[in-house]
C-alpha cells in the first residue's frame, strides 16, 4: 500500500515521462533545411547541364523564368500545377506507404498503367451509368486493378523471398507490352484508329473540372480532393490505424516485428496492395480527370517520379503532399520551359533524380552546405 | 529422455526436400498437359531444324523432327512428375525439372515449326549476341556484389554505355567510343561507391538514383543535342569477325566464332573474373569484404578502397555492355535503349549464384529466351507478339521467385561498413 | 616483447570510454584485465590493436612510443587481437582465413594455397592446436573456430596476444584444454592480455591482473594474495556476492510439454532432433550448452517462430504446435529473446510504442481500427517506473536508451503481463551487473508468482544460479538432466554433457 505522499511522486514521475520534447533543431534540418537545400542544389546543377550542352546563359536564364512562370505564375500555371500533381502525390503516397513498410516498389508504373486502362474500360462498358455512380466505379475498378498488380510482388515476396525491387520492374516492362495488346483488341481500341488507342471515357464517367465556370482551359478537376482525402488516409493509416503500426514496424525492424506477432506476409501483401491500389487511382484519375483515353506511355513517366517524390516527402504523407505539388510545379513549368526557352522537359526529370540523391544521402547535403547544419557530434559505445 | 535413435515416424516429418518435390512433379504434370493439348502437332507435319546455311564450307543436315514427338515428351514429363510425386527428393528433383523444361522448350520449338522451316543455327547465334548485354550485366552484378555492395544500377551504367558509345564512336571512330564507354560506366560505377561507401546512402536507393539520372540525362541530350545534330549519334559499328576454321563448325561455329568484338570481349571477361575472384590474391580479399568486411579490415584489408575498387570495375563491364547496344549493333542511341537488360542481368547472377561463369550460363538462357521471340515472330505462331516480347521478363520473374532461398548472395550483401 | 600504455584517454562523444589508464604488458607472463560489460576493456584493447586511435597518451614498444593509424598497424608491430565475435569468413576454408591479408603468391597474384596448408599446419604442430587446414569455418565447431583466430594470430607472429572473452563459448573442460594453449603460448614467450570478466577464471590463469571500472583502472594485484570477492568489489565498486538469492520455488502442473519435437532445416539437417521436455508451473529450467547446438532453434519452436516438422508442444493442457507467435503470446507466453536489438526492440520507435509491439491490438489500446495512444503511453509510462527503465520521457526512441535500460524495457513488456510462461533467451548478455541482479530478481519473481520459466543460456554461471533443473543440449538433442534445486548440480558432469558425452541422465 502506498501512502498518498508515494502515490504522489509516482503520480510527478508519471507527467514527467509522459511530458512531449519540444520540437527540435535536429527535426528542423531533417525536414525543411535539407530538401530545401536539395532543391536549389539540383536546380544549379540542373543549369550547369544546361551549359554544358551548348544552351547559352540568357536561354538558362528564361528557362528559370519559364519555370517559375509556368508553375506559379498565373492562375492557369497554378491550375496546371496542381492538376500534375494530383496523380503524382496518389502515386507517391502509395510508394511513401510502402517505403514506411520497408517496401521498395518500382511498380507504380505498371500499376498506374493498368489501372488507368481498367478504369476507362470500365467507364466505356457502362455508358448508361448516371454521372457520380459512373465515375466512381471507375475510381474503383482502377484502385482494384492496380492492387492486384501489385499484389503479385507482394504474395511473390511473402512466399518466395523474390525481391520486389526486380519483380516490380519486370512488371512495369510486363505492362508495358500488355497496354500495347489491350489497346489493339477490337472492343478496346477506338473505332477508326490503327494505332493503339482506347475508347473514351464518357461524360459521366469523368471528374468534373473545377474552374471551367471562370475559364475553359483551366484543367483543375475533381481528383484534387481524392488527393486531399488520400493524404489524410494515409496519415491515418500509418500513425493511427493498427495495420499501420504493423506496417511501419515491419519497415523499420522486420525481425522484431516477427517476434512481436506480426505477420510479415500478411504486412508485405497488405501494403504492396494498398500502394498499388493508390497507383491505380492515380492513374484513373489522369485518364478521367485529363486524358479521357488510354494509350501507350499515357502514364509519362509519372510512376518513376512518385518514386523520387515519395523520398523528398520522406514518406510522409503530408511531406509527399508539398512535394507532390513541388513536383507538379516543376512538370508544368518544365512545359513552359520547352516552349518558351526551347529546352527539353527531359530536364525535368533529371533535375527530379538529384533532388532524390540529395535527400536520401543527408551526409552528401551536409558536405557541400556545412554551414547549413550543427555540428554533429558523432555518439559511440564505451 | 532417451534420444530415438530410430525414426518410427519418418513420414509424418514436413520435410522441405519432400516439398519440394511434390511442387516439381505437379510442376512436370501440367506441363506435360501443356505439350500434350497446348502444343499438340497434326500428325505427319514435321518441322525441319536448319543447323547451317547452304553457303557454309562444311554443310550439317537439316534435323528433321516428326510431330509425334511432342506426344513423347508429353508421356516423358508425365513420367518425371508421376515418379517425383511417389519417391520424390534427392537429386532426382532439379535434374528432372531441368529435364523436363529442356522437353517443354524442344516441343515448343517443334510446335511452333510444324510443316515449316527454321534456321537452329541462326537462332544459337543470335542467342549468343543477345546474351552479352545481359551476361555483362551480370558479370559487373557479381563484381559488385561480391564485394557486398548491391547494384542496381547496371541498367543505367548500360544505358550511359550504350549513349557514350554512339555520341564518342561518332566523334572519335568506333575504338574511341568504346574507351570512353568503359570509363563513363566506369565513372557510374565510382558514383554508385561513393554514394553507398562514403555517404552510406541506402544501396537500394542509390541505385534507382543514377538509374532515373542517367535516363533524364540521356533523354534529355537526345532530343535536345541529337535531334538537331544526327551526325553526333551515328557510330561506326563493330562487324563480326570469324575466326578461322574454328568459325565454320557446324552450329558452334557461327554461335562462338564468328562474332564481334563483344562476343569475345564477354567470353574473355568471364574467364578472367572466375580466375581473378577464386585464385589470386585480390580475388580473396574482394570476397572477404563481401563476405565480413569487419575480419577484412582487422586483417588491415582496407574495406572502402576495396568496395570503391570492384565497384568502379563493375561499372566499367556494365560500360563495355552497354556499347554493345549502340556500337556492337546499330550505331544510333534511342531513349532507353536498354529496356531492362540491367535488371535481366541482375536475375542472371542470382540464378548463376553470384559466379561469373553461372552468370554467364544464366544470360544464355535469358537470351535464348529473346532471341526466341524474334524468330518466332517470323514463325507466324498464333501467339500475340506481344506476350512473346514478355518472355524475358516472365522468365526473369520466375527465376527470381523460383531460386531465392536456394541461392546464398556474400553475407554482408546490401549491408553499408561502418568503421568503428 | 614488452608493451606499456601511458595514459591512454579515448572519448565516444560525451562517454570517456578509457580515462587515463595506465598498464604493462610483458613477455612470458599472463596479464588478466577484468572489468563488467561496458568497462571499457573492448575500447582499450581495440587501441592497442589499432582499430582505435587514442585521443590521449601513448603506446610505447619496447620503450620506443609507436603510433598506429588503422587495423593492420597493430598486427604489423606484433600485437594480435582474438575478437570475441570471431572474425573469420564462414565460407572460407581455415588456410583461407589465416592468410587473409598476408598471402602467399605465385605470378599474376595467384594465391598459392598449397604454400598456405603446410604453413597452416607448421603452426600446428609447433603449438599443438590441431585444426584441419582445409575445412570450411561455418563446420567447424565453435571451440575449434577459436584455434583458428589464435592461428591467424600466430601465423602473423604476433608477441603479444590479446584474447578477449575467449572462454564465453568452451565448455568448463575446453576451458582447461585452453588454459593449456595459453600456457604454451606463455613459455614460448608470448605476452598474453587475458581480458574476462569472471573471476574464478582470472585467478587461475593470469600472472598479474588489472581490474578496469568505468573506464579507469580500479585495482592491480597478484591473483595468489587475491580473492574472487576483493575482485568482484574492485569491478563493481560495492560488495557483491554474484549468488542469486532464491527460495525454494513449488513446483505445479505443467506447464510447457514437448514431446518428440523435430525442427529440420532447408536441406533436411536436422536443427532439434526428437526433443521432448516438461517445464512446470513454479520452477525454472536452464538450458545449457554450447552455443549452436540447437537452443536457438528450441525457442523459436516454443514461441511458433519456426515450423516443426514433427512432434507435438503442448501449453497449459492445450495443443499449440501449429498456433501462431500471437496466439502464443495472447496465452500468456512471454518471450525475452536472444538478440534484444534486432529481435526485441526497434530502435527508432519511441520507448512507448515498443512497449505495446505485442499487444497493440488489444482492446485496452484500442478504438475500433485505431490505437489509443494515449493509453499506450500511460501504460509506458507505468511500466518505465515498475521496472526502473531510466528514461526522461517515453516518447524518446528506444535507441537512445543504455543496453541495460533497453533489456529492462523489453523485460517489462513481457512480465507485465499476465503470464504463465516466461521464455528468456540470454536475458542478460552483455549488461552491467546491477542489470544482471535486477533482471534475475524479476525472473525469480516469475516463478514464485507460477509461472514456468525457460531461460536459455551459454553462461553456465547463470544456468547454474537461477535453475531448478537443468537440461543441456547438444548438436539438437538434449543429452542430460540435472536437479539443481539446492544449487548443486555438479558442474563437471553438465560440462560433459555439453560437450557431447552420454552420461548422467539422471532426473
Amino acid at each position: 500500500m502506498t501512502d498518498g505522499k508515494d502515490l504522489q511522486k509516482v503520480n510527478e514521475d508519471m507527467r514527467k515521462l509522459l511530458a512531449r520534447a519540444a520540437f527540435g533543431r535536429g527535426n528542423f534540418e531533417d525536414l525543411f533545411v535539407v530538401p530545401v537545400f536539395a532543391v536549389v542544389a539540383a536546380l544549379v546543377l540542373g543549369a550547369l547541364i544546361m551549359l554544358a550542352t551548348g544552351v547559352d546563359l540568357p536561354t538558362i536564364g528564361r528557362s528559370f523564368v519559364a519555370l517559375a512562370v509556368g508553375s506559379a505564375g498565373s492562375l492557369n500555371a497554378v491550375s496546371e500545377t496542381l492538376t500534375a500533381a494530383i496523380p503524382l502525390v496518389l502515386a507517391g503516397l502509395g510508394l511513401g506507404l510502402g517505403f514506411r513498410a520497408g517496401l521498395f516498389n518500382i511498380g507504380a508504373e505498371g500499376q498506374l498503367l493498368l489501372g488507368g486502362t481498367a478504369a476507362v474500360v470500365f467507364t466505356f462498358s457502362f455508358p448508361s451509368l448516371p454521372f457520380p455512380i459512373l465515375m466512381l466505379f471507375g475510381l474503383l475498378t482502377g484502385a482494384l486493378v492496380g492492387a492486384a498488380y501489385a499484389s503479385i510482388a507482394g504474395i511473390l515476396k511473402a512466399t518466395t523471398g523474390a525481391h520486389e525491387v526486380i519483380t516490380t520492374i519486370m512488371l512495369n516492362l510486363i505492362s508495358i507490352r500488355l497496354l500495347e495488346y489491350i489497346l489493339r483488341q477490337p472492343y478496346i481500341q477506338r473505332e477508326g484508329r490503327a494505332d493503339p488507342v482506347s475508347k473514351s471515357v464518357p461524360d459521366a464517367g469523368q471528374l468534373p473540372r473545377l474552374l471551367d465556370w471562370l475559364d475553359p482551359n483551366l484543367r483543375l478537376h475533381a481528383g484534387v480532393f481524392l488527393m486531399l482525402l488520400a493524404v489524410a488516409f494515409v496519415w491515418w493509416l500509418l500513425f493511427r490505424s493498427k495495420i499501420g503500426f504493423a506496417f511501419r514496424a515491419s519497415g523499420a525492424n522486420p525481425d522484431a516485428a516477427r517476434y512481436a506477432g506480426m505477420r510479415s506476409g500478411l504486412v508485405i501483401v497488405a501494403a504492396m496492395a494498398t500502394a498499388g491500389a493508390l497507383a491505380g487511382l492515380a492513374g484513373a484519375a489522369q485518364v478521367q480527370g485529363v486524358l479521357g483515353r488510354a494509350s501507350p506511355g499515357f502514364s509519362a513517366q509519372m510512376g518513376f517520379d512518385a518514386i523520387a517524390l515519395a523520398l523528398l516527402g520522406r514518406s510522409h504523407p503530408v511531406g509527399i503532399l508539398f512535394a507532390g505539388i513541388l513536383f507538379g510545379g516543376l512538370e508544368a513549368g518544365g512545359r513552359q520551359m520547352q516552349v518558351d526557352a526551347g529546352v527539353s522537359i527531359d530536364l525535368i526529370s533529371i533535375i527530379q533524380a538529384l533532388i532524390i540523391v540529395f535527400i536520401a544521402a543527408p551526409l552528401l547535403v551536409r558536405a557541400i552546405f556545412p554551414w547549413g547544419f550543427r555540428k554533429i557530434t558523432k555518439g559511440g559505445k564505451a | 529422455m532417451s534420444a530415438v535413435t530410430t525414426d518410427t515416424s519418418a513420414e509424418k516429418i514436413a520435410s522441405a526436400k519432400a516439398r519440394q518435390a511434390r511442387i516439381t512433379g505437379a510442376v512436370l504434370i501440367g506441363l506435360s498437359l501443356v505439350v500434350l493439348f497446348l502444343l499438340d502437332v497434326a500428325a505427319g507435319q514435321v518441322a525441319t531444324f536448319k543447323l547451317s546455311r547452304p553457303r557454309d564450307v562444311w554443310v550439317a543436315p537439316d534435323l528433321v523432327v516428326p510431330g509425334a514427338f511432342n506426344t513423347v515428351a508429353a508421356a516423358l514429363l508425365a513420367f518425371l512428375g508421376v515418379r517425383q510425386f511417389l519417391r520424390g527428393g534427392g537429386r532426382w528433383t532439379s535434374l528432372s525439372l531441368g529435364i523436363g523444361i529442356a522437353l517443354v522448350i524442344v516441343a515448343f520449338l517443334v510446335w511452333a515449326t510444324a510443316g515449316k522451316s527454321f534456321s537452329l543455327s541462326g537462332m544459337l547465334q543470335a542467342t549468343m549476341v543477345r546474351a552479352v548485354p545481359i551476361a555483362l550485366g551480370g558479370l559487373a552484378g557479381v563484381l559488385s556484389e561480391r564485394v557486398a555492395v548491391v547494384n542496381i544500377a547496371i541498367e543505367g551504367m548500360l544505358l550511359a554505355g550504350a549513349f557514350t558509345g554512339a555520341l564518342m564512336g561518332s566523334l572519335l571512330g568506333g575504338w574511341g567510343g568504346l574507351v570512353m564507354a568503359v570509363l563513363v560506366g566506369g565513372m557510374f560505377g565510382m558514383m554508385l561507391a561513393a554514394l553507398v561507401v562514403t555517404f552510406r546512402m541506402d544501396q537500394i536507393i542509390a541505385g534507382v538514383v543514377i538509374n532515373l539520372f542517367v535516363l533524364g540525362l540521356t533523354s534529355y541530350v537526345t532530343s535536345q543535342v541529337f535531334a538537331h545534330n544526327r551526325h553526333l549519334n551515328n557510330a561506326e559499328i563493330f562487324r563480326s569477325w570469324k575466326i578461322p576454321i574454328l568459325g565454320d563448325i557446324p552450329v558452334i561455329g557461327p554461335m562462338l566464332f564468328n562474332q564481334n568484338l563483344f562476343v569475345y570481349g564477354a567470353l574473355i571477361l568471364v574467364g578472367v573474373t572466375t580466375y581473378y575472384l577464386f585464385h589470386t590474391k585480390g580475388g580473396l580479399r574482394a570476397r572477404a569484404v563481401g563476405e565480413h568486411p569487419r575480419a577484412a579490415d582487422t586483417l588491415g584489408i582496407d574495406v572502402y578502397f576495396t568496395r570503391y575498387l570492384h565497384v568502379t570495375l563493375a561499372g566499367m563491364v556494365a560500360g563495355f555492355g552497354g556499347a554493345w547496344f549502340t556500337l556492337g549493333s546499330v550505331g544510333r542511341f534511342d531513349e532507353n535503349m536498354t529496356g531492362g537488360r540491367g535488371f535481366i542481368g541482375l536475375a542472371a547472377m542470382i540464378f548463376g549464384r553470384w559466379h561469373p561463369v553461372g552468370a554467364l550460363s544464366a544470360a544464355l538462357i535469358f537470351g535464348f529466351a529473346d532471341s526466341l521471340q524474334q524468330k518466332l515472330a517470323l514463325l507466324n505462331t498464333p501467339i500475340p507478339s506481344e506476350f512473346l516480347a514478355m518472355a524475358p521478363y516472365i522468365a526473369t520473374i520466375i527465376v527470381v521467385a523460383g531460386l531465392i532461398g536456394r541461392a546464398r548472395p556474400p553475407a554482408a550483401d546490401g549491408k553499408p561498413y561502418v568503421k568503428e | 616483447m614488452d608493451v606499456e600504455l601511458r595514459g591512454i584517454t579515448k572519448r565516444f562523444g560525451p562517454v570517456v570510454a578509457n580515462d587515463n589508464v595506465n598498464m604493462m604488458i610483458r613477455g612470458g607472463e599472463v596479464l588478466g584485465l577484468l572489468g563488467e560489460n561496458g568497462a571499457g576493456k573492448s575500447t582499450m584493447m581495440n587501441i592497442l590493436s589499432g582499430l582505435y586511435s587514442p585521443d590521449e597518451g601513448e603506446i610505447l614498444i619496447d620503450g620506443k612510443p609507436v603510433s598506429f593509424d588503422g587495423p593492420g598497424d597493430g598486427i604489423a608491430a606484433g600485437i594480435g587481437m582474438v575478437h570475441q565475435h570471431f572474425m573469420l569468413v564462414p565460407v572460407f576454408t581455415v588456410a583461407e582465413n589465416v592468410v587473409l591479408g598476408v598471402e602467399p603468391t605465385g605470378p599474376l597474384g595467384y594465391l598459392d594455397l598449397k604454400k598456405a596448408r603446410a604453413q597452416v599446419d607448421a603452426i600446428n604442430k609447433q603449438y599443438g592446436l590441431h585444426v584441419p587446414a582445409d575445412a570450411l569455418i561455418e563446420d567447424l565447431p565453435v571451440g575449434i573456430q577459436q584455434r583458428v583466430e589464435i592461428l591467424k594470430v600466430l601465423f602473423r607472429e604476433a608477441d603479444v596476444l590479446i584474447l578477449d572473452e575467449p572462454t564465453a563459448v568452451l565448455t568448463p573442460q575446453e576451458v582447461e584444454e585452453f588454459f593449456a594453449i595459453v600456457n604454451s603460448l606463455k613459455e614460448a614467450g608470448k605476452a598474453i592480455v587475458f581480458i574476462t570478466h569472471k573471476l574464478h577464471e582470472i585467478l587461475a590463469i593470469s600472472d598479474r591482473i588489472n581490474v578496469l571500472r568505468q573506464g579507469r583502472i580500479t585495482g592491480e594485484g597478484d591473483p595468489k594474495t587475491l580473492d574472487e570477492a576483493k575482485l568482484a568489489e574492485m569491478m563493481v565498486g560495492r560488495p557483491v556476492s554474484f549468488t542469486v538469492s532464491k527460495g525454494a520455488g513449488t513446483r505445479g502442473r505443467v506447464m510447457l510439454e514437448m514431446s518428440d519435437v523435430i525442427m529440420l532445416d532447408v536441406t533436411d539437417e536436422r536443427l532439434l532432433d526428437h526433443v521432448s521436455l516438461k517445464v512446470h508451473s513454479g520452477e525454472v529450467v536452464g538450458v545449457a550448452g554450447v552455443q549452436g547446438n540447437g537452443q536457438t532453434e528450441l525457442v523459436e519452436a516454443i514461441t511458433g517462430l519456426e515450423r516443426v516438422a514433427s512432434g507435438k508442444i503442448i501449453f497449459d493442457g492445450e495443443d499449440i504446435t501449429h498456433a501462431s507467435v500471437r496466439d502464443r503470446h495472447r496465452r500468456g507466453m512471454a518471450h525475452i529473446p536472444e538478440d534484444r536489438h534486432r529481435d526485441g526492440m526497434i530502435s527508432p520507435f519511441t520507448i512507448a510504442e515498443n512497449m505495446v509491439l505485442n499487444s497493440y491490438y488489444e482492446p485496452t489500446y484500442t478504438r475500433g481500427m485505431a490505437i489509443d495512444w494515449s493509453a499506450v503511453q500511460e501504460t509506458a509510462a507505468k511500466y518505465c517506473l515498475d521496472f526502473d527503465v531510466r528514461t526522461p520521457s517515453v516518447f524518446l526512441p528506444a535507441g537512445n536508451l543504455s543496453g541495460g535500460n533497453q533489456q529492462k524495457m523489453v523485460v517489462a513488456r513481457e512480465l507485465e503481463r499476465q503470464t504463465k510462461l516466461v521464455v528468456a533467451s540470454q536475458p542478460t548478455r552483455g549488461l552491467d551487473v546491477g542489470s544482471i541482479e535486477y533482471i534475475h530478481a524479476r525472473l525469480i519473481d516469475a516463478r514464485d508468482e507460477g509461472d514456468g520459466v525457460l531461460i536459455v543460456s551459454s553462461e553456465l554461471d547463470e544456468i547454474m544460479g537461477l535453475a531448478d533443473r537443468i537440461l543441456v543440449m547438444f548438436e539438437g538433442r538434449i543429452v542430460a538432466e540435472f536437479d539443481n534445486t539446492d544449487g548443486k548440480a555438479d558442474r563437471n558432469a553438465v560440462g560433459l554433457a555439453m560437450a557431447g558425452a552420454h552420461q548422467g541422465a539422471a532426473a
